[in-house]
Protein backbone atom coordinates (compact mmCIF):
# COMPACT_ATOMS: atom_id res chain seq x y z
CA UNK A 1 0.00 0.00 0.00
CA UNK A 2 2.57 1.94 0.73
CA UNK A 3 4.53 2.38 -2.61
CA UNK A 4 1.22 3.08 -4.30
CA UNK A 5 0.79 6.21 -1.82
CA UNK A 6 4.60 6.80 -2.67
CA UNK A 7 4.07 6.66 -6.64
CA UNK A 8 0.49 9.03 -6.21
CA UNK A 9 2.37 11.95 -4.19
CA UNK A 10 5.23 11.61 -6.73
CA UNK A 11 2.93 12.02 -9.56
CA UNK A 12 1.00 15.10 -8.15
CA UNK A 13 4.54 16.52 -7.34
CA UNK A 14 5.78 16.03 -10.87
CA UNK A 15 2.43 17.35 -12.10
CA UNK A 16 2.37 20.98 -9.81
CA UNK A 17 5.71 22.01 -10.92
CA UNK A 18 5.45 21.21 -14.25
CA UNK A 19 2.21 23.23 -14.62
CA UNK A 20 3.68 25.48 -12.41
CA UNK A 21 6.90 26.06 -14.79
CA UNK A 22 4.81 25.85 -17.70
CA UNK A 23 2.13 28.78 -16.48
CA UNK A 24 5.61 30.63 -15.09
CA UNK A 25 7.23 30.42 -18.76
CA UNK A 26 4.41 31.47 -20.63
CA UNK A 27 3.63 34.57 -18.41
CA UNK A 28 7.77 35.51 -18.03
CA UNK A 29 7.51 35.80 -21.64
CA UNK A 30 4.81 39.01 -20.81
CA UNK A 31 6.65 40.54 -17.71
CA UNK A 32 9.67 40.61 -20.28
CA UNK A 33 7.70 42.26 -22.89
CA UNK A 34 6.07 44.28 -21.12
CA UNK A 35 9.60 45.50 -19.08
CA UNK A 36 11.53 45.66 -22.02
CA UNK A 37 8.96 47.95 -23.19
CA UNK A 38 9.17 49.85 -20.46
CA UNK A 39 12.65 50.37 -20.70
CA UNK A 40 12.41 51.32 -24.49
CA UNK A 41 9.85 53.95 -23.09
CA UNK A 42 6.87 52.15 -25.12
CA UNK A 43 3.83 50.08 -24.30
CA UNK A 44 4.22 46.71 -24.99
CA UNK A 45 1.67 44.03 -25.33
CA UNK A 46 -1.98 45.73 -24.09
CA UNK A 47 -4.67 44.27 -26.75
CA UNK A 48 -5.44 40.92 -25.75
CA UNK A 49 -7.38 41.36 -21.98
CA UNK A 50 -6.01 44.05 -19.27
CA UNK A 51 -2.64 45.03 -19.87
CA UNK A 52 -2.23 42.71 -22.69
CA UNK A 53 -2.60 39.60 -19.65
CA UNK A 54 -4.35 36.81 -22.24
CA UNK A 55 -1.28 37.75 -24.58
CA UNK A 56 0.40 34.34 -23.61
CA UNK A 57 -2.38 32.22 -23.93
CA UNK A 58 -2.70 33.86 -27.72
CA UNK A 59 0.23 33.44 -28.34
CA UNK A 60 0.70 29.36 -27.04
CA UNK A 61 -2.61 29.17 -29.40
CA UNK A 62 -0.94 30.80 -32.44
CA UNK A 63 1.92 28.26 -32.39
CA UNK A 64 -0.42 25.57 -31.95
CA UNK A 65 -2.18 25.82 -34.77
CA UNK A 66 0.29 27.01 -37.08
CA UNK A 67 1.73 24.70 -39.66
CA UNK A 68 4.74 22.58 -39.03
CA UNK A 69 7.18 22.75 -42.03
CA UNK A 70 10.31 20.31 -42.42
CA UNK A 71 12.61 22.21 -45.17
CA UNK A 72 13.04 19.15 -47.61
CA UNK A 73 17.28 19.33 -47.40
CA UNK A 74 16.82 18.96 -43.66
CA UNK A 75 17.74 16.01 -41.60
CA UNK A 76 14.02 14.78 -40.91
CA UNK A 77 14.34 12.94 -37.89
CA UNK A 78 16.83 15.00 -35.66
CA UNK A 79 15.37 18.07 -37.20
CA UNK A 80 11.58 17.08 -35.50
CA UNK A 81 14.00 15.60 -32.33
CA UNK A 82 16.61 18.72 -31.73
CA UNK A 83 13.51 21.15 -30.01
CA UNK A 84 12.02 18.51 -27.35
CA UNK A 85 15.78 18.19 -26.54
CA UNK A 86 16.14 21.82 -25.76
CA UNK A 87 12.71 21.97 -23.87
CA UNK A 88 13.04 18.77 -21.62
CA UNK A 89 16.95 19.10 -20.24
CA UNK A 90 15.81 22.07 -19.43
CA UNK A 91 12.61 21.32 -17.78
CA UNK A 92 13.95 18.23 -15.86
CA UNK A 93 16.90 20.18 -14.04
CA UNK A 94 14.01 21.50 -11.61
CA UNK A 95 14.05 17.58 -10.41
CA UNK A 96 16.24 18.40 -7.85
CA UNK A 97 14.67 21.65 -7.06
CA UNK A 98 14.25 21.87 -3.09
CA UNK A 99 11.05 24.14 -2.63
CA UNK A 100 10.18 24.07 0.82
CA UNK A 101 11.99 21.40 3.82
CA UNK A 102 8.82 19.02 4.14
CA UNK A 103 4.75 18.58 4.21
CA UNK A 104 3.39 16.67 7.31
CA UNK A 105 0.05 15.04 5.82
CA UNK A 106 -1.99 12.67 7.76
CA UNK A 107 0.90 11.87 9.95
CA UNK A 108 3.15 11.76 6.90
CA UNK A 109 6.20 13.68 6.23
CA UNK A 110 6.47 14.72 2.27
CA UNK A 111 9.59 16.46 1.47
CA UNK A 112 8.67 19.34 -0.99
CA UNK A 113 11.48 18.30 -3.59
CA UNK A 114 10.60 15.41 -6.53
CA UNK A 115 14.21 13.97 -5.62
CA UNK A 116 17.07 14.42 -3.59
CA UNK A 117 19.44 12.90 -5.12
CA UNK A 118 23.00 12.44 -3.70
CA UNK A 119 25.13 13.95 -6.51
CA UNK A 120 21.92 16.96 -7.62
CA UNK A 121 24.30 19.46 -8.44
CA UNK A 122 26.33 17.65 -11.05
CA UNK A 123 22.73 15.92 -12.44
CA UNK A 124 21.89 19.56 -12.93
CA UNK A 125 25.43 20.07 -15.03
CA UNK A 126 24.61 16.83 -17.12
CA UNK A 127 21.75 18.23 -18.13
CA UNK A 128 22.73 21.38 -18.99
CA UNK A 129 25.53 20.07 -20.95
CA UNK A 130 22.98 17.93 -23.03
CA UNK A 131 20.75 20.58 -24.13
CA UNK A 132 23.84 21.53 -26.46
CA UNK A 133 22.67 19.06 -28.34
CA UNK A 134 19.52 20.37 -28.88
CA UNK A 135 20.87 23.44 -30.45
CA UNK A 136 23.90 22.00 -32.40
CA UNK A 137 21.59 19.36 -33.92
CA UNK A 138 18.91 21.61 -34.65
CA UNK A 139 21.00 23.54 -36.43
CA UNK A 140 22.67 20.77 -38.38
CA UNK A 141 19.56 19.44 -39.24
CA UNK A 142 18.31 22.08 -40.79
CA UNK A 143 20.48 22.04 -43.72
CA UNK A 144 21.38 26.07 -43.48
CA UNK A 145 24.23 28.13 -43.24
CA UNK A 146 22.31 30.41 -40.53
CA UNK A 147 21.08 27.76 -38.78
CA UNK A 148 24.53 25.99 -38.74
CA UNK A 149 26.88 28.85 -37.85
CA UNK A 150 23.92 29.75 -34.98
CA UNK A 151 24.79 25.77 -33.99
CA UNK A 152 28.23 26.02 -34.45
CA UNK A 153 28.39 29.30 -32.35
CA UNK A 154 26.05 27.56 -29.50
CA UNK A 155 27.76 24.85 -29.15
CA UNK A 156 31.46 26.24 -28.82
CA UNK A 157 30.16 28.87 -26.72
CA UNK A 158 28.38 26.75 -23.99
CA UNK A 159 31.08 24.03 -23.72
CA UNK A 160 33.15 26.84 -23.02
CA UNK A 161 31.04 28.41 -20.42
CA UNK A 162 30.25 25.37 -18.86
CA UNK A 163 33.37 25.18 -17.51
CA UNK A 164 33.42 28.40 -15.51
CA UNK A 165 29.91 27.43 -14.38
CA UNK A 166 31.04 24.50 -12.99
CA UNK A 167 34.57 25.70 -11.82
CA UNK A 168 32.21 28.53 -9.75
CA UNK A 169 30.30 26.61 -7.86
CA UNK A 170 33.25 23.87 -6.42
CA UNK A 171 33.41 26.42 -3.07
CA UNK A 172 29.89 25.84 -2.94
CA UNK A 173 30.45 22.35 -2.45
CA UNK A 174 33.59 23.11 0.06
CA UNK A 175 31.40 25.32 2.38
CA UNK A 176 28.47 22.84 2.49
CA UNK A 177 30.20 19.52 2.01
CA UNK A 178 28.03 17.94 -0.69
CA UNK A 179 26.14 17.76 -3.91
CA UNK A 180 23.02 17.09 -2.83
CA UNK A 181 20.90 20.39 -3.31
CA UNK A 182 18.63 20.03 -0.25
CA UNK A 183 22.34 19.88 1.65
CA UNK A 184 23.24 22.82 0.19
CA UNK A 185 20.42 24.97 0.68
CA UNK A 186 20.52 23.40 4.63
CA UNK A 187 23.75 24.77 5.01
CA UNK A 188 22.55 28.57 4.64
CA UNK A 189 20.09 28.52 7.55
CA UNK A 190 22.21 31.11 9.31
CA UNK A 191 23.34 32.95 6.17
CA UNK A 192 23.22 32.87 2.17
CA UNK A 193 26.44 32.14 0.79
CA UNK A 194 26.40 34.96 -1.55
CA UNK A 195 28.06 36.84 1.68
CA UNK A 196 30.82 34.02 1.67
CA UNK A 197 31.55 33.88 -1.87
CA UNK A 198 30.66 37.20 -4.07
CA UNK A 199 33.18 36.32 -6.84
CA UNK A 200 31.82 32.53 -6.80
CA UNK A 201 28.09 34.67 -7.52
CA UNK A 202 29.58 36.99 -9.84
CA UNK A 203 31.10 34.44 -12.12
CA UNK A 204 27.96 31.84 -11.87
CA UNK A 205 25.85 34.59 -13.10
CA UNK A 206 27.81 35.39 -15.72
CA UNK A 207 28.26 32.21 -17.08
CA UNK A 208 24.69 30.78 -16.16
CA UNK A 209 23.47 33.96 -18.92
CA UNK A 210 25.96 32.99 -21.53
CA UNK A 211 24.61 29.17 -20.98
CA UNK A 212 21.09 30.69 -21.42
CA UNK A 213 22.50 32.21 -24.67
CA UNK A 214 20.78 35.49 -23.16
CA UNK A 215 21.99 39.11 -24.79
CA UNK A 216 24.82 40.23 -24.37
CA UNK A 217 25.85 36.30 -24.92
CA UNK A 218 23.06 35.71 -27.66
CA UNK A 219 25.73 35.16 -30.60
CA UNK A 220 23.83 31.62 -31.86
CA UNK A 221 20.71 33.65 -32.85
CA UNK A 222 21.85 37.02 -33.71
CA UNK A 223 19.21 38.34 -35.63
CA UNK A 224 20.82 40.98 -37.47
CA UNK A 225 23.60 38.55 -38.65
CA UNK A 226 22.34 35.02 -38.76
CA UNK A 227 18.33 35.37 -39.52
CA UNK A 228 17.19 33.51 -36.12
CA UNK A 229 20.47 31.29 -35.88
CA UNK A 230 20.11 27.96 -34.99
CA UNK A 231 16.35 28.36 -35.18
CA UNK A 232 15.62 30.13 -38.18
CA UNK A 233 13.74 26.47 -40.34
CA UNK A 234 11.62 25.97 -37.44
CA UNK A 235 7.97 27.20 -36.77
CA UNK A 236 4.90 26.26 -35.22
CA UNK A 237 4.97 24.67 -31.76
CA UNK A 238 8.58 23.13 -32.59
CA UNK A 239 9.83 26.76 -32.35
CA UNK A 240 7.85 26.92 -30.07
CA UNK A 241 9.93 24.74 -27.76
CA UNK A 242 12.78 26.18 -28.08
CA UNK A 243 11.20 29.37 -26.76
CA UNK A 244 9.75 27.58 -23.42
CA UNK A 245 13.19 26.19 -22.69
CA UNK A 246 14.88 29.65 -23.07
CA UNK A 247 11.99 30.80 -20.90
CA UNK A 248 12.37 27.71 -18.71
CA UNK A 249 16.33 28.16 -18.36
CA UNK A 250 15.78 31.64 -17.31
CA UNK A 251 13.37 30.35 -14.19
CA UNK A 252 16.35 27.44 -13.49
CA UNK A 253 18.85 29.91 -13.87
CA UNK A 254 16.65 32.13 -11.36
CA UNK A 255 16.13 29.06 -8.92
CA UNK A 256 19.86 27.61 -8.87
CA UNK A 257 21.20 31.26 -8.13
CA UNK A 258 18.29 31.21 -5.40
CA UNK A 259 19.53 27.54 -4.38
CA UNK A 260 23.21 27.99 -4.39
CA UNK A 261 23.85 31.64 -3.22
CA UNK A 262 19.98 33.48 -1.67
CA UNK A 263 19.84 30.41 0.73
CA UNK A 264 16.91 28.83 -1.72
CA UNK A 265 13.66 29.16 -0.19
CA UNK A 266 14.46 30.37 3.38
CA UNK A 267 13.23 33.79 4.27
CA UNK A 268 10.74 35.08 6.89
CA UNK A 269 7.38 35.41 7.36
CA UNK A 270 6.32 33.89 3.95
CA UNK A 271 6.15 30.29 3.51
CA UNK A 272 9.06 28.78 1.47
CA UNK A 273 7.41 28.02 -1.87
CA UNK A 274 6.83 31.76 -2.43
CA UNK A 275 10.24 32.86 -0.89
CA UNK A 276 11.82 30.56 -3.58
CA UNK A 277 9.49 31.79 -6.19
CA UNK A 278 10.36 35.84 -5.50
CA UNK A 279 13.77 35.02 -5.64
CA UNK A 280 13.47 33.57 -9.43
CA UNK A 281 11.20 36.56 -10.26
CA UNK A 282 13.82 38.79 -9.02
CA UNK A 283 16.94 36.98 -11.23
CA UNK A 284 14.43 37.02 -14.52
CA UNK A 285 13.92 40.46 -13.33
CA UNK A 286 17.63 41.18 -13.29
CA UNK A 287 18.31 39.12 -16.61
CA UNK A 288 15.53 41.23 -18.68
CA UNK A 289 17.17 44.44 -17.24
CA UNK A 290 20.57 43.55 -18.25
CA UNK A 291 19.03 42.74 -21.91
CA UNK A 292 17.73 46.51 -21.99
CA UNK A 293 21.05 47.88 -21.24
CA UNK A 294 24.16 46.18 -22.84
CA UNK A 295 24.64 45.60 -26.45
CA UNK A 296 25.98 42.06 -28.07
CA UNK A 297 29.30 40.94 -27.09
CA UNK A 298 31.53 40.08 -30.13
CA UNK A 299 32.60 36.47 -31.07
CA UNK A 300 36.10 37.10 -29.90
CA UNK A 301 34.94 39.15 -26.95
CA UNK A 302 33.08 36.64 -26.01
CA UNK A 303 35.81 33.87 -25.79
CA UNK A 304 38.39 35.42 -24.33
CA UNK A 305 35.89 36.37 -21.14
CA UNK A 306 35.23 32.81 -20.89
CA UNK A 307 38.36 31.22 -21.06
CA UNK A 308 40.73 34.27 -19.92
CA UNK A 309 38.70 35.78 -17.32
CA UNK A 310 35.97 34.04 -15.78
CA UNK A 311 37.80 30.47 -16.03
CA UNK A 312 40.89 32.13 -14.01
CA UNK A 313 38.93 34.40 -11.81
CA UNK A 314 36.87 30.30 -10.51
CA UNK A 315 40.55 28.81 -10.29
CA UNK A 316 41.88 30.62 -8.18
CA UNK A 317 38.67 31.16 -6.13
CA UNK A 318 38.39 27.91 -5.39
CA UNK A 319 42.47 27.99 -4.33
CA UNK A 320 41.93 30.95 -2.04
CA UNK A 321 38.41 29.60 -0.34
CA UNK A 322 40.44 25.93 0.04
CA UNK A 323 43.27 27.89 2.10
CA UNK A 324 41.28 29.86 4.02
CA UNK A 325 38.99 26.37 4.40
CA UNK A 326 41.88 24.54 5.96
CA UNK A 327 43.52 27.44 8.02
CA UNK B 1 14.48 -12.29 -11.91
CA UNK B 2 14.17 -9.28 -10.19
CA UNK B 3 13.27 -6.44 -11.36
CA UNK B 4 16.28 -5.16 -11.59
CA UNK B 5 18.36 -7.83 -13.88
CA UNK B 6 15.04 -6.58 -16.25
CA UNK B 7 16.12 -3.69 -16.22
CA UNK B 8 20.03 -4.58 -16.38
CA UNK B 9 19.12 -6.63 -19.97
CA UNK B 10 17.27 -3.98 -20.94
CA UNK B 11 20.29 -1.11 -20.67
CA UNK B 12 22.87 -3.42 -21.83
CA UNK B 13 20.47 -4.38 -25.12
CA UNK B 14 20.29 -0.43 -25.53
CA UNK B 15 23.98 -0.09 -25.13
CA UNK B 16 24.97 -3.18 -27.47
CA UNK B 17 22.71 -2.26 -30.32
CA UNK B 18 23.73 1.35 -30.05
CA UNK B 19 26.92 0.82 -30.41
CA UNK B 20 26.67 -1.34 -33.07
CA UNK B 21 24.67 1.45 -34.70
CA UNK B 22 27.12 4.01 -33.65
CA UNK B 23 29.96 2.04 -35.86
CA UNK B 24 28.37 1.06 -38.96
CA UNK B 25 26.50 4.36 -39.82
CA UNK B 26 27.87 6.37 -42.79
CA UNK B 27 26.38 9.82 -41.59
CA UNK B 28 28.67 10.73 -38.78
CA UNK B 29 26.34 12.71 -37.12
CA UNK B 30 23.98 9.86 -36.99
CA UNK B 31 27.40 7.59 -35.53
CA UNK B 32 27.91 10.44 -32.96
CA UNK B 33 24.45 10.56 -31.33
CA UNK B 34 23.92 6.75 -31.71
CA UNK B 35 27.36 7.05 -29.21
CA UNK B 36 26.01 9.19 -27.07
CA UNK B 37 23.25 7.09 -26.61
CA UNK B 38 25.47 4.17 -25.83
CA UNK B 39 27.06 6.47 -23.27
CA UNK B 40 23.72 7.23 -21.46
CA UNK B 41 22.69 3.60 -21.30
CA UNK B 42 25.77 3.72 -19.54
CA UNK B 43 25.88 6.08 -17.34
CA UNK B 44 22.15 4.36 -16.26
CA UNK B 45 23.89 0.83 -15.93
CA UNK B 46 26.06 2.82 -13.48
CA UNK B 47 23.17 4.34 -11.79
CA UNK B 48 21.72 0.82 -11.31
CA UNK B 49 25.13 -0.10 -9.28
CA UNK B 50 24.26 2.17 -6.97
CA UNK B 51 27.09 4.70 -8.33
CA UNK B 52 25.15 7.84 -9.26
CA UNK B 53 28.55 10.10 -8.97
CA UNK B 54 30.07 7.69 -11.83
CA UNK B 55 26.91 8.23 -13.37
CA UNK B 56 26.63 11.59 -13.54
CA UNK B 57 30.39 11.98 -14.29
CA UNK B 58 29.66 9.41 -17.47
CA UNK B 59 27.36 11.96 -18.95
CA UNK B 60 28.90 15.05 -18.40
CA UNK B 61 32.65 13.96 -19.26
CA UNK B 62 32.02 11.37 -22.13
CA UNK B 63 28.16 12.22 -23.39
CA UNK B 64 28.29 16.53 -22.57
CA UNK B 65 31.80 17.38 -23.28
CA UNK B 66 33.88 14.93 -25.63
CA UNK B 67 30.69 13.94 -27.91
CA UNK B 68 29.92 17.61 -28.54
CA UNK B 69 33.88 18.40 -29.27
CA UNK B 70 33.34 15.36 -32.16
CA UNK B 71 29.99 16.75 -33.35
CA UNK B 72 31.52 20.69 -33.23
CA UNK B 73 34.64 18.84 -35.62
CA UNK B 74 31.96 17.32 -38.02
CA UNK B 75 29.93 20.11 -38.03
CA UNK B 76 32.98 22.70 -38.74
CA UNK B 77 34.62 20.43 -41.79
CA UNK B 78 31.48 19.38 -42.96
CA UNK B 79 32.77 16.31 -43.76
CA UNK B 80 31.11 14.22 -47.16
CA UNK B 81 29.56 10.95 -46.06
CA UNK B 82 32.58 8.25 -47.10
CA UNK B 83 32.16 6.45 -50.00
CA UNK B 84 30.99 2.30 -49.51
CA UNK B 85 34.07 0.30 -49.15
CA UNK B 86 35.78 -2.47 -47.87
CA UNK B 87 38.78 -2.06 -45.63
CA UNK B 88 42.12 -3.24 -46.95
CA UNK B 89 42.84 -6.62 -45.73
CA UNK B 90 45.99 -5.39 -43.79
CA UNK B 91 43.83 -3.40 -41.66
CA UNK B 92 41.96 -6.16 -40.49
CA UNK B 93 43.87 -8.47 -39.67
CA UNK B 94 45.41 -6.75 -36.40
CA UNK B 95 41.63 -5.59 -35.47
CA UNK B 96 40.82 -9.25 -35.89
CA UNK B 97 43.74 -10.64 -33.62
CA UNK B 98 43.40 -7.84 -31.01
CA UNK B 99 39.68 -8.55 -30.69
CA UNK B 100 39.86 -12.33 -30.78
CA UNK B 101 42.90 -11.09 -27.80
CA UNK B 102 40.31 -9.09 -25.63
CA UNK B 103 37.41 -11.77 -26.13
CA UNK B 104 39.73 -14.81 -24.97
CA UNK B 105 41.21 -12.59 -21.84
CA UNK B 106 37.35 -11.40 -20.87
CA UNK B 107 36.35 -15.19 -21.49
CA UNK B 108 39.20 -16.21 -18.89
CA UNK B 109 38.37 -13.41 -16.35
CA UNK B 110 35.09 -14.41 -16.52
CA UNK B 111 35.06 -18.09 -15.98
CA UNK B 112 38.44 -17.65 -13.27
CA UNK B 113 37.08 -15.50 -10.96
CA UNK B 114 36.79 -16.14 -7.41
CA UNK B 115 33.45 -15.65 -6.09
CA UNK B 116 31.86 -15.10 -9.03
CA UNK B 117 28.84 -16.88 -8.18
CA UNK B 118 28.46 -15.14 -4.98
CA UNK B 119 26.15 -12.14 -5.92
CA UNK B 120 26.95 -8.82 -4.98
CA UNK B 121 24.78 -6.89 -2.03
CA UNK B 122 23.03 -4.13 -3.16
CA UNK B 123 24.83 -0.70 -2.72
CA UNK B 124 24.97 2.63 -2.79
CA UNK B 125 28.00 4.67 -2.55
CA UNK B 126 28.28 8.19 -1.39
CA UNK B 127 30.58 11.01 -3.81
CA UNK B 128 32.18 11.37 -0.62
CA UNK B 129 33.46 8.17 0.52
CA UNK B 130 34.11 7.33 -3.31
CA UNK B 131 36.19 10.70 -3.30
CA UNK B 132 38.17 9.29 -0.19
CA UNK B 133 38.91 5.76 -1.31
CA UNK B 134 39.82 7.21 -4.77
CA UNK B 135 42.43 9.87 -3.30
CA UNK B 136 43.53 7.79 -0.15
CA UNK B 137 44.37 4.35 -1.99
CA UNK B 138 44.95 5.63 -5.84
CA UNK B 139 46.60 8.87 -5.66
CA UNK B 140 49.29 7.72 -7.78
CA UNK B 141 47.79 7.06 -10.51
CA UNK B 142 45.38 10.02 -10.10
CA UNK B 143 48.68 12.11 -10.42
CA UNK B 144 50.42 10.29 -13.09
CA UNK B 145 46.74 10.36 -15.54
CA UNK B 146 46.51 14.22 -14.79
CA UNK B 147 50.32 14.42 -15.44
CA UNK B 148 49.50 12.74 -19.04
CA UNK B 149 46.62 15.18 -19.44
CA UNK B 150 48.59 17.92 -18.61
CA UNK B 151 51.28 17.36 -21.51
CA UNK B 152 48.82 16.95 -23.91
CA UNK B 153 47.16 20.25 -22.84
CA UNK B 154 50.78 21.69 -23.92
CA UNK B 155 51.11 19.94 -27.08
CA UNK B 156 48.07 21.33 -28.15
CA UNK B 157 49.06 24.50 -27.44
CA UNK B 158 52.82 24.14 -28.98
CA UNK B 159 50.94 22.90 -31.79
CA UNK B 160 48.22 25.31 -32.05
CA UNK B 161 50.84 28.48 -31.70
CA UNK B 162 53.59 26.88 -34.09
CA UNK B 163 50.62 27.36 -36.37
CA UNK B 164 49.88 30.67 -36.10
CA UNK B 165 53.48 31.73 -35.94
CA UNK B 166 53.69 30.55 -39.15
CA UNK B 167 50.92 32.54 -40.80
CA UNK B 168 52.19 35.89 -39.04
CA UNK B 169 55.33 35.01 -41.09
CA UNK B 170 54.19 34.34 -44.24
CA UNK B 171 52.00 37.34 -43.85
CA UNK B 172 54.32 40.33 -45.31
Amino acid sequence: MDWIIGIIVLIVKLGLVLVGLLLLAAYLVWVERKFLARLQIRYGPNRAGKFGLLQPIADALKLMVKEDTVPEAADRILFLLAPAVVATSALLMFAVVPFGSHLTLWGKKIPLVITDLNVGLLYVFALSSLGVYGVALGGWASNSKYSLLGGIRGAAQMISYELALGLSLVPIVMHAGSFSIVDIVNAQAKYPFILLQPFAFVIFIVSAMAESKRIPFDLPEAENELGAGYHTEYSGMRFGLFFLGEYVHMQVLGAFVAVFFLGGWRGPLLPAPVWLFIKIILVALIMIWIRGTLPRLRYDQLMAVGWKVLIPAALLNIMVTGAILLI
Amino acid sequence: MTIYSIIFYILALLILVSTGLAITRRNLVHAVIYLVFSFFGSALLFYLFGAPLLAVLEVIIYAGAIMILFLFIIMMVKVETSEERMFPLNQWLPAAVIGLLYLAIGALLVSSAPGKDIPLEMALTHPKEFGQYLFQRHWLSIEIVSLLLLIALIGALHLGRRKREEKIEEKP
